[in-house]
Formats: structure tokens, sequence, C-alpha cells
């Protein structure tokens, strides 16, 4: 140690030379009202992958589970035409409660942490999902069912090789609102323990600096904007014949 | 009261939360001040509401007029869609706390943000309900020698009710679920029970979150119920 | 031909988006560690432990690592503010290098929050200010808390025990809460002291966290001894007590005397005097429950009084300094002390 160096003794317990610094006000950080800050930015975005990450595994597995609840609940009401109206009302329902208000409703259940978020997120996206499934199997042109009964497809076939493959289109636009929906309520989850970015904006310290709240809202909605993305050019691969029907139309 | 009617142990923590709406309740922070009770619970209620439909008015004043103009002209498909799109990805809780450590806080600074965050929603759907208005009906009318004003007001507006007010409902959803958060703008709705359980306890909490979500839901079949009336009979036919 | 006016604003932003994600992942320098429960490796050096290494004239001592201590798991809370934080940050990877296996989990909430976990074992200590345990846990009035901080300590440590925890002898440092505002109002009506507040009070607007206005050593009791009243009270975050000074919304908000805020910014901000002595100065003392310290063994309790010899006000004022206005993290804070006092290589 430089105090060794120096020939003086320097107790443990003392800080060192040097470790009161001067602060002239220069500094962007030191201003609450500075509204980003590039410098602190660039030095401490690595703390923002894991509750990047966090809030990406929230999503997926919420969108999925909500996913799969609707999508059997629409193939329900669409064989038992007298279960939509309860069924559109019921996920109307979960979708109009707030989210905070959802996530610690089920805190005395759940408790707090990942599964509350992930319950509540999933019941959000179920009324999204479930409309457009509905829709979009509604849509399905009369011609198209026409033709495959008279080729003799049974009733089972009918939907799965014909009516769902035609309602795709329907049922991506509706799982793109949801995981872009879901993304930006997610942010809530710190309100529950369960992490994510909501925990850089609300955390302590960051509720009076801007730079940290724009770093993690911008990475919530690049994150959202990317899967929906993704979801297009999946929805592209899963309808090679919209292509080809857009090709004969040019 | 609540413990006998909810004997389930699963519920015995809503009967805490329905007890802390209707009674004043003794804080456990020193100071023995009481929280909880039913005015208490109405001031944040009533401000919670009278929030969000200052801000849903304003949203509506701004979002339908100029989405009325576009769709009926058929331009800015891009900016109409494209806005309602992007808006849904903005998280609520950054938009909030940036307002607050921003500007500061206060109530009109929330309002404007809420109205802000509700625009998006109606004016997509304004705009798309004019414009998916199909051309036959709307020659048609031309030909009957309706002027362009009168065209959008008996032809397109009432064919686009049930869009215009689905996007009415949604941005009433996003602007109270938004108003929740509130208080971290300084502005103390229900929310406020929900952030602080230091002060109010785990009921307080959980009342919080039962009172929001019967205010949701009030708002939401209110403006269900108006878009069923709105509904022109013929719409209404075509949808069964 | 149709053609879908869609797909070029979508692939517009798909470019954007691709775009930002490839800015975000170059910027990506080295990852600081984040302040939320994260274990902290061991430093291993000498291996047997409670062997006094002798610094000249040192009042704390460099803390090595024990062995026996590796198998005894520790987290350490704190409440939800800066100072805290760090605290708390300083205590996990103090204990940490003794060979504990210590892990954080900060910013739990107020102090009811705080003791409330802490009770329900999820953490195995917190520090806490013995002004605040006597005066919202003990039902103390301000001025039955003692000046002295041994004390304090000696009495809070008391009401403790009734509950089956235990609190370790103070820091040097001691914080209190405040009323604060901007110079210019302070030189608009003349305040200097609290008591100066009299007759004014009525035309301003005070602002602090939602616990403080049932606290006795906040606005419950600035009411009760001061006799003021305020034309509001407006609770916010606490991290807000500065912005809403600034931004001119509050008139007065409850600051705390070892904010880093009060001393730069070219005195900007002042805190009016405590001449009735209602915000009792409390330093901090870990509180943990008897059983965990009997399971910890001696080097629990050794290595949180070692460490905390070197806070002194202007340390921990510099602490807070780095920490709310640099924007660094706790644990770098933290981790810059135990370096620079020495306890750690």
């Amino acid at each position: 140690m430089i105090s060794a160096l120096a020939g003086l003794p320097l107790a443990v317990g003392q800080v060192g030379e040097g470790f009161f610094k001067e602060r002239n006000g220069s500094a962007c950080v030191e201003h609450r009202s500075h509204l980003f800050c590039f410098e602190w930015a660039r030095e401490h975005i690595g703390d923002y992958a894991t509750p990047a990450l966090q809030q990406l595994e929230l999503v997926v597995i919420s969108v999925l589970i909500g996913f799969a609840i609707a999508f059997a609940l629409a193939l329900l009401a669409h064989r038992f035409r007298y279960l939509e109206p309860p069924l559109l009302a019921g996920t109307g329902i979960l979708f109009a409660i707030p989210s905070v208000a959802f996530f610690l409703l089920l805190l005395p259940i759940t408790g707090r942490g990942r599964e509350t978020a992930i319950i509540a997120l999933s019941a959000y996206t179920l009324q999204i999902i479930y409309r457009n499934v509905m829709v979009g199997l509604h849509n399905v042109p009369e011609s198209a069912k026409d033709a495959a009964r008279g080729m003799g497809l049974t009733s089972r076939q009918l939907l799965w090789k014909v009516e769902v493959p035609l309602a795709v289109p329907e049922i991506v636009a509706g799982l793109r609102v949801a995981v872009v929906s879901t993304m930006a309520i997610a942010t809530l989850a710190v309100f529950v323990h369960a992490g994510g970015l909501g925990e850089k904006i609300y955390g302590s310290g960051n509720l009076n600096f801007p730079t940290t709240i724009i770093i993690a809202g911008v990475i919530a909605i690049v994150m959202a904007l990317l899967l929906d993305a993704v979801l297009l050019i999946g929805q592209h691969f899963a309808t090679p014949w919209r292509r080809a029907a857009r090709e004969a139309t040019a | 009261m609540s413990q006998a009617l909810l004997p389930h142990p699963l519920f015995a923590g809503f009967g805490g939360a329905f007890e802390f709406i209707f009674s004043r309740q003794t804080s456990n922070v020193t100071g023995g001040h009481k929280v909880g009770g039913i005015d208490q619970v109405l001031e944040l209620a009533l401000r919670q509401i009278e929030v969000s439909v200052v801000a849903l008015a304003l949203a509506m004043l701004v979002a339908i007029p100029i989405g009325l103009y576009l769709g009926h002209k058929g331009v800015g498909e891009a900016l109409a869609i494209g806005l309602g799109n992007a808006s849904r990805a903005v998280p609520e809780l950054a938009a909030i706390a940036l307002i607050a450590a921003v500007v500061g806080v206060g109530f009109w600074t929330l309002v404007i943000v809420l109205a802000v965050l509700g625009i998006p929603p109606i004016l997509t759907n304004t705009f798309t309900g004019i414009n998916q208005v199909d051309r036959p009906t709307i020659d048609a009318a031309r030909g009957l020698g309706m002027s362009e004003f009168e065209i959008l007001r008996k032809v397109e507006v009432p064919m686009a009710v049930p869009s215009v007010m689905g996007g009415i409902r949604t941005s009433s959803i996003n602007i109270i679920a938004t108003a929740t958060i509130a208080p971290l703008a300084g502005v103390l709705t229900l929310g406020n029970f929900i952030i602080n359980e230091n002060v109010y306890g785990a009921n307080g909490v959980l009342a919080g979150a039962i009172v929001v979500s019967i205010i949701a839901l009030i708002f939401e079949f209110a403006l269900a119920g108006l878009q069923r009336r709105l509904t022109s009979k013929g719409l209404r036919l075509q949808a069964q | 031909m149709r053609f879908n006016h869609k797909r070029p604003l979508m692939a517009l932003f798909m470019l954007i988006a691709a775009l930002a994600l490839a800015v975000g992942i170059s910027a990506c320098g080295g990852g600081s560690s984040s302040s939320s429960s994260e274990s902290t490796e061991a430093e291993s050096t000498e291996t047997t432990g409670g062997e006094e290494t002798s610094e000249e004239g040192g009042e704390g001592e460099a803390i090595t690592s024990n062995p026996a201590n590796a198998k005894v798991s520790l987290t350490i809370g704190s409440k939800n503010f800066p100072e805290q934080e760090i605290l708390g940050e300083i205590y996990t990877q103090a204990l940490a290098a003794a060979g504990y296996n210590a892990k954080s989990d900060l910013s739990l909430g107020s102090e009811t929050v705080a003791l409330k976990t802490l009770k329900a074992g999820k953490i195995s200590g917190y520090p806490e200010y013995a002004s605040t345990a006597l005066t919202a846990f003990f039902g103390l009035e301000p001025e039955e808390v003692p000046a002295d901080a041994t004390e304090a300590w000696e009495k809070a440590n008391a009401e403790f025990e009734k509950e089956g925890l235990t609190a370790f002898e103070p820091t040097p440092f001691a914080s209190a809460n405040a009323v604060g505002l901007l110079k210019t109002t302070a030189e608009k009506y003349g305040l200097k002291t609290i008591s100066d507040l009299e007759g004014v009070s009525e035309e301003l607007s005070l602002y602090g966290s939602p616990e403080c206005e049932e606290r006795i050593d906040c606005l419950a009791g600035l009411e009760k001894y001061y006799g003021l009243k305020f034309k509001e009270f407006k609770p916010v975050d606490i991290e807000l007590r500065y912005t809403v000074l600034e931004k001119e919304q509050a008139d007065l908000s409850i600051l705390f005397t070892t904010d880093p805020e009060l001393a730069a910014e070219n005195g900007k901000f002042v805190i009016l005097e405590d001449d009735k002595h209602v915000f009792p100065a409390g330093n901090v003392i870990f509180v943990t429950s008897k059983k965990v310290a009997e399971e910890a063994g001696p080097d629990y309790e050794k290595t949180i009084l070692n460490v905390q010899k070197g806070l002194t006000l202007p340390v921990m004022q510099e602490l807070d300094a780095r920490v709310e206005l640099e924007r660094q993290s706790p644990a770098e804070a933290a981790a810059a002390y135990l370096e620079s006092a020495g306890y750690v290589e």
C-alpha cells in the first residue's frame, strides 16, 4: 500500500487518501433533471441484462400458457356455440382488471414471486387471443369448408386441416397484440417481487433518475417489437398459400 | 363479521380486506392513527375516477376527430395503425415514473400523460372503423346526393360505432390501470393503498386491489352497455 | 396488384429494433453486479480465523476468511433507500470475506416491513437506526430517546431481546430526519429553525414518505411538539424528496441529515434546525435474531462491529454521494469502502 511506501502507518478502518472526492456538479448524473446520461448508460448497460431476461421469460411463459388456454376455450366455443358469449364475457372481465390489482388479488393465494405474475399475465392475454381465434375461425370462407366437406373430410379433419390453418393469420395477429401488451405490463411485476425491468424503474434510487427509467423503458419496447417481428416472420412461413396467392394476383 | 362469512382459509385474507374498506383500522405504525374506512376509500376511489374520466374525455376529444377525418379521407393509415401498435408497447410504469422525475408530480401532468396513452387505441379504432365501411355503400350514398359530412354522419359513423367503442373501452382499461399507479406521480388514487403496504398493511393492499377491480369492471360494463345502445339495430343483427 | 401498406412499416420497425439491439449488445461492457440478492464470492486469504492482524494504531482489522463459516448461510436485508442499501452491501461483502455464504436482499421496504421480514426468518439481519427502533417499534417519545449513542443502543437492545432479537453496537455516524427546503424559500420566509415555521406553516406544503404521516419522529411529531399545521401533507416516494423541492412543488420536504445533496449543489438545499429535538439522531445498530447469531458463531458479530468502525459521518456521506449523486450501485460503493479502509484486498 502507498502508505507503507510513505512510511506512514495507515490504520484499518480509516479510508485512504483520495477517498473523498471533489464534486463540482459537472457530471451529467449529478443533476436530477438531466434526461439522459450517455456515459453512465454505457458503463451500466450490463446491469439491465438480468432484469430484461427475467421479463422476457415472464412474457414468453405467460403468452404460451394464455395461448394454450384461450385456444382450447375457443375450440370449445366453436363447437358449442352457446358457450361463446359467456366465455367472451369471462375473459373480458380478466382483461379489464388492472394488472397491478390482479397481481395483488392473487397475493394471499399464491404469494409473492414469479408464479403470481405469470398467472395474472396469462389471464390478461386470454381475452385477446380468444377473441382473435374466434374471429379467425368465423372468417373461414364457406366455400373452403364446402370444398373440404365435398372431398369427404370428417369434422375433425375439417377443423385441423382447413379451419385452423386458414385462421392462422388472425390468430397470429392476436398473439402479436398479446405479446406486445404483456411485455409492457410485465414491467409492473416489480410490485410482486417477480423481477423484470420494473426493478430498474421503481427500485431504490431509480425513481429520481430519468436515465435508468428511459433505458428500462426502451429495452422493454425493443423487446416487444422484436417479439412482434418474430411472430410476423413466423406467420409468413406458416401460411405459404398466402404468399402464393399474393404472387398470383401480382 | 367477515370471518364468519368466509370460513375458508384461502379467503380469510379477503375478509380482512373487506373490513379495511368499511371500517377504520389501527395502523401498525406508531402514532395510532387509524387508516382505511369507507371515507378514505371513497376519497381515493373518486380521485381515480375523476382522473380517468378527464383523461379519457381528453383522449376522445383529440383522437376521434382526427380518426374520423383520416378514415373518411382514407389517408394516414400508417400513422393511425402504427401509432396504435407502438403505443401498446409503452410500459405505463416507465411513462409515469419518467413524468414524475422530469416534470414533477401533479394532477394535470398526470392527466395529460394518461390522455396521451389513451389516444392511440381510440385513434386506430376510429380510423379502421370509418375506413372499413365498404366503397359500394359510400358510392351509393354519394349517388343519393349526400354531402361529404352527411355521408360521414349518416353512413360511416353508425357503421363504425362498434369499432370506435371498442377503442374507447380499450383506452378506458389502460387509463384506469395506469391511474392505479398514479401515486408515484403524486396523485393519490387507490394505488396508494397498494403501493404503501407499510402504512396500510396487507389488508389495505388487498382492499385497494379489490376496489380498483370493481371500478374497472363498472366502467367496462357501462361502456359495453353504451356500445350496445349506440350500435344501430342493423349492425347488431348482422353481428349475430 | 395490391400494395400492402403494412409491410414497409413493419420492415422499418424490424430494422430499427435490430439496430437498437445491436447497439445494446455492442455497448454491453463488463457487467457490473446489481444490488439485488447476489452471492458474493468468499475471498480466501489466510485460513486460521480469530487471529488479530496487527495494524499499527488501527481500530479495525483486515477481514480474514474462516472456513468454519462456510456452512452458514446469511441473508442481509435493508430498508428502501440508498444509505440503507450501502450498509447492507457493506455487511454482506464483509461477511462473505469472512467466509460466510452471505447474500443480500436489499430494499425490503420501510422499518415495519423490514422488522416483519426479520421476524419471519426471511432475512438474518438488517441495519436499523436506534432512534427509529425506539420511536417506531417501542413507542418512545422523541424526548425519551437518549442522545448518547451507547445508551440508545442499550435501551433498544433491551427491548429487542424481549422479542428474541438482538442488536449489535452502534456505528460511529448518526442520521436523523430533517425538515428541508430550498435556500431561497428559507430566505424568503426568514426560516432558520423549525420553530420559525410557526404562523408560516399554514401556507406551506410538506412532502414526505407515506409512513412519515404517522411517525412521531416525522409529521406526527411536528404536529404534536411544534404545534405546526401545514397547508397540506403529500406522501411521495422517499426517492423524490429532492425532486419535489427542485420542481418547486413542495415548499418543505423531509430529508436526512446524511444526504449528500445538502453538501453539494452550492447550498441549494438547507435544513431547519430541530430546536426542540423532535428528530432524534440515530446511530445504526445491526438487528438480528439471537438464534441466527448463535448459529453463525463469533465471527458474525465480530465482522460486523469491525467493518462498521470506519463509518464516520464524512465517510458515510461520501458513500451516499457516490450512490445518490454519481449513481454508482450500492455494491460498488461498498466494495470501494472495504478496499480503501483496508478491510479487504
